[in-house]
């Protein structure tokens, strides 16, 4: 769980989205639906984007969950909260984490990150408040400096 | 002794980046469902599942039994809990404006719980009160009510018809009001002008989806009677006066606190069954209660917006000069009045002749009840109604008289004007300069080379057509002057309030009472803060959205938080100003004429060594050691602004689309937005306005609708069936704007956070149609789904052939 080993016993029926915000005190993934449809309570599993109100807890047994308070390292933001605050992506915030995961869960499934894919990609995260164009600029920067970093 | 720190010559007009976002993009934001405390309890509501019933019973036995329940409350079990009905505070009465008001308003009884009756599907009957959220659910599933479903009032037409259900049994009809308005002589400038084109336009009903759902907690203090209730909300004061008398509680024993707030776009901008409830049931129980929204519930249970149809008209002359506009309104109240309900269709009252200079207006508004959920403000709010009908009805006019959607509009436009100047509908715009931002927006979007494209696939009978969709739109913003909203019988007034606190460490503290849940006004207010007072930015707190810390405003909705809050802080700023600048004359032994204000400090004239700042004054102000004679201590000013007229935003909108005659499908190839805000305090924080905005509004024009079946049940019930549109479904916008100051305010702004959602349906409907114009398409209702634009594509061939 963001790095560090967690054993907890869950109720059987207790989602993943409330285990982290209700047991671990893991605030920042939010719900904004109750279909799998809008991506805000988004988190990585594994290095993938899942919509942990679409997964029980207990089936995250085993995993490598990480969640938007885990992508900030030694006090250094992660380069899409970086990006996300340098190109004005988030206005009331609620969706912000969640589009923050799945942009590092595409950004991390490789391939091309041209606005198109960006914008197929974040298919399943609904924002309400940016028209999306500031949050695809954020990712294609943070996509660009990622991959910059990582072939030094 | 305060330290020196460098600051930029001006931080008004910068792209300042977000104070507001650290706390956002790191997960450590503190949303209403984020906030628990001790012993808390959780509340479930039991909704109709029918859109009219009568409420024979209400049976708990079974709910009681389960784990964890405290309670379970009926309407009836809760009916003396009220002081007062959930409030209206805009009862529009029977009105031939400017003739006195007729009639006495229609106002409904509107229970938190209903009692006899539930009106709307989702309507509240029960409560379930329990340990859990998980055991509150479980337990609201085993209420029984004993319903009488009855036949149900679900389409706004039929509402008035003989024999229709009766909604409210306290009123005599669903009729909620007919108000209007005429401005000239209307009737002989229609009947003898050359044309009059007359369109019949639907808006579809809205749901807001603001991305935070509701919520609520209430934390009572028993030994004390008070209580602080947290609420996912955009109007925290006007909360707490209201259920202060809803509730007949003191209100100085009630504080409410808006947390951060997740997006309301109009949606929040209400008082709520739930926040009543939950103030109830905290009193009751001496226990703290809590509420969170789900989704579908949000859906049901939170004002829908728009649900308006549209008679337009307009009279020309041959060429095409408009001459007058007659607008017909059939407005859906849905089945209650909530906070601003009957007022939204007066928001565009006033505004149906847009930008265009025309002698002759008339306006009527029809509102019916119907069995659906409430309607109220949505972003935009009456104004994106009024804006589509004119610019759609100009495009219209246009294609009469066999003119250019360009030359129409230039030919009628306001020419440029910077005092107030009277228009048709009896207003007085402030400032506005149509032209100049339409000039911009075709040079943006290559207006000439798309009409080329256009023309040559025409030519070929290409399967994807190309059309082009304008919008110059005009909106009313900065409620209001108080007498203003007096004469339209609004129930309080259109000030806010600033307060400046400067610490005796040279920080400063700035109280707003607008409440912002997104908007970024802790940025813009510190940027106008640190401006007026020679202070570093990073030195300046900005407080909201809590009534204890800030006792004085009227909150955030209608684009009206810079153009009155924001003059306010600035006012305040000069109080400030002054006092520094009589403890500087004081301490330096010069006059105040002497001084001058540069570089963010008091300096005496030709002697710039000797000078006081705001951060020097404050610590003398708070030692008080040597104050000038009979001067209070401490450095601190408030400011409550009424402002003396509404602020009218405007600009120019192209939309061009590729349309796919073989499957409907509608394809945006080009945004572009001009819009004029007057001066801007932070133009990046004013794009991501925009930005939202059209995507608001492409999102109205082309995918979403709240649709219900025939007993009123909504079908698009959850977010899998409302389209509420992804990235994926949007383009990137190409916006710029033309600065035409205000001239209600001193700082020349306008406001900027409705501006999108106004004005993109119709640039993108129009495009639509434009598209379509060689297949003999003359008009499509919103939203043009693929669908809609393959029916209206077969039946416009079936009618030609």
């Amino acid at each position: 769980m963001n790095g560090a080993r967690l054993e907890a016993e869950v109720e059987p029926r207790q989602l993943l989205v409330y285990f982290l915000r209700d047991n671990l005190n893991l605030t920042g993934t939010t719900v904004g639906c109750d279909t799998t449809s809008c991506g805000a309570c988004t988190i990585l599993v594994d290095g993938k984007s899942v919509k942990s109100c679409t997964m029980l807890a207990v089936q995250a047994d085993g995993t490598e969950v990480t969640t938007i308070e885990g992508m900030a390292k030694d006090g250094e933001l992660h380069p899409l909260q970086r990006a996300f605050h340098d190109n004005h992506a988030l206005q009331c915030g609620y969706c912000t984490p969640g589009m923050i995961m799945a942009a590092a869960g595409l950004i991390q499934r490789g391939g091309d990150m041209s606005e198109d894919d960006i914008r197929l990609g974040l298919e399943g995260n609904l924002c309400r408040c940016t028209g999306y164009h500031n949050i695809v600029k954020a990712i294609q920067q943070a996509a660009g400096e990622m991959k910059s970093s990582a072939t030094v | 002794m305060a330290q020196v720190v460098e600051r930029p010559e001006r931080y008004v007009g910068g792209g300042v980046p977000r104070k507001e976002d650290p706390e956002l993009i790191t997960g450590q934001a503190k949303y209403i469902d984020d906030i628990n405390v001790q012993g808390m309890l959780w509340m479930a509501f039991v909704r109709s599942p029918f859109a009219h019933a009568r409420i024979n019973g209400v049976d708990a036995a079974r709910a009681n039994d389960m784990p964890g329940v405290v309670a379970v409350y009926s309407g009836a079990d809760l009916a003396d809990d009220w002081a007062g009905g959930l409030p209206c505070a805009w009862p529009i009465a029977g009105r031939s404006f400017p003739e006195p008001t007729t009639e006495d308003p229609r106002m409904p009884n509107h229970w938190p719980v209903a009692k006899d009756k539930a009106c709307f599907a989702g309507d509240p009957v029960a409560v379930v009160v329990a340990d859990s959220r998980a055991h509150a659910k479980d337990a609201a599933e085993l209420v029984d009510v004993d319903y009488e479903p009855l036949d149900a009032v679900v389409d706004p037409e039929r509402a008035l018809d003989e024999g229709a259900p009766q909604i409210h049994e306290d009123l005599d009809s669903n009729e909620a009001y007919v108000w209007s308005m005429n401005n000239g002589d209307v009737d002989k400038v229609f009947s003898e002008a050359a044309l009059v084109v007359k369109e019949r336009y639907r808006h579809p009903r809205l749901i807001p989806n603001a991305m935070e759902p509701r919520g609520v907690l209430v934390v009572p203090a028993p030994a004390q009677e008070e209580y602080v209730l947290y609420s996912a909300t955009q109007v925290p004061h006007i909360l707490r006066t209201t259920l202060a008398m809803s509730l007949g509680i003191p209100e100085s024993k009630l504080r409410v606190i808006a947390p951060d707030v997740g997006g309301g776009f109009g949606s929040k901008l209400n008082v709520y069954s739930e926040e009543a409830v939950g103030l109830a049931l905290a009193r009751k129980l001496n226990a703290p209660v809590k509420w969170i929204e789900e989704r579908s519930e949000n859906y049901l249970a939170t004002i829908h917006g728009r649900g308006v149809i549209q008679d337009m008209e307009v009279a020309a002359t041959e060429e095409g000069k408009i001459l007058g506009v007659r607008v017909k309104l059939l407005a859906d109240m849905g089945a209650y009045l909530q906070l601003v309900t009957p007022g939204i269709p007066i928001l565009g009252a006033f505004l149906y002749h847009g930008v265009y200079d025309v002698q002759a207006y008339s306006f009527t508004c029809q509102s019916v009840f119907t069995n659906l959920t409430p309607t109220d403000a949505y972003r935009g709010a009456g104004r994106p109604e009024a804006t589509y009908a004119i610019e759609r009805i100009v495009d219209a006019l246009a294609r009469r008289v066999g003119r250019d959607p360009v030359e129409i509009r230039r030919m009628n436009f306001i020419a440029p004007f910077d005092q107030p100047r009277e228009v048709a509908s009896g207003l007085q715009f402030d400032s506005g300069n149509y032209g100049a931002s339409l000039d911009k927006a075709l040079d943006m979007v290559g207006y000439d080379l798309l009409r080329k494209d256009q023309a040559e696939r025409r030519q070929r009978g290409d399967a994807k057509q190309l059309g082009i969709g304008l919008s110059t739109y005009i909106e009313m913003c900065g409620l209001a002057p108080s007498q203003v909203l007096a004469a339209l019988k609004y129930g309080a007034g259109g000030w806010d309030a600033a307060t400046i606190r400067c610490l005796p460490t040279g920080k400063v503290t700035v109280v707003t009472g607008t409440s912002p849940h997104g908007q970024g006004h802790v940025t813009s207010w510190s940027q106008i803060a640190a401006d007026a007072l020679g202070v570093p930015i990073e030195d300046v707190e900005v407080l909201h959205g809590d009534t204890a810390i800030s006792p004085l405003g009227m909150d955030t909705y209608g684009s009206r938080s810079l153009s009155v809050g924001g003059i306010a802080l600035h006012f305040a700023a000069e109080k400030i100003r002054d006092k520094v600048k009589k403890i500087a004359a004081h301490e330096l032994e010069v006059s105040e004429e002497d001084l001058e204000w540069t570089d963010g400090k008091f300096q005496v004239r030709g002697a710039p060594d000797k000078a006081k700042t705001v951060a020097d004054a404050a610590f003398s102000a708070w030692t008080a050691h040597s104050l000038p004679e009979g001067m209070e201590p401490g450095l601190e000013a408030t400011f409550v602004f009424d402002p003396p007229n509404f602020t009218f935003p405007s600009g120019a909108h192209i939309c061009a689309v590729e349309v796919d005659t073989e499957t409907g499908l509608v394809d945006i190839v080009k945004y572009v937005a001009v819009d004029d805000c007057g001066n801007q305090i932070n133009p990046v924080i004013v794009a991501g306005q925009v930005h939202g905005g059209i995507a608001q509004g492409i999102a109205e024009a082309l995918y979403e609708e709240a649709v219900f079946d025939e007993n009123g049940t909504l079908t698009t019930s959850h977010m899998g069936y409302y389209r509420v549109p992804s990235a994926a479904e949007l383009p990137s916008f190409d916006i710029d704007s033309t600065v035409t100051p205000s001239s209600t305010n001193p700082m020349g702004v306008k406001g900027i956070g409705e501006a999108g959602t106004i004005a993109a349906p119709p640039a993108v409907v129009n495009a639509v149609i434009d598209a379509l114009q060689p297949l003999g398409v003359n008009h499509i209702d919103m939203p043009v789904t693929p669908e809609r634009v393959f029916s209206t594509i077969a039946e416009a061939k079936g009618g030609r052939q």
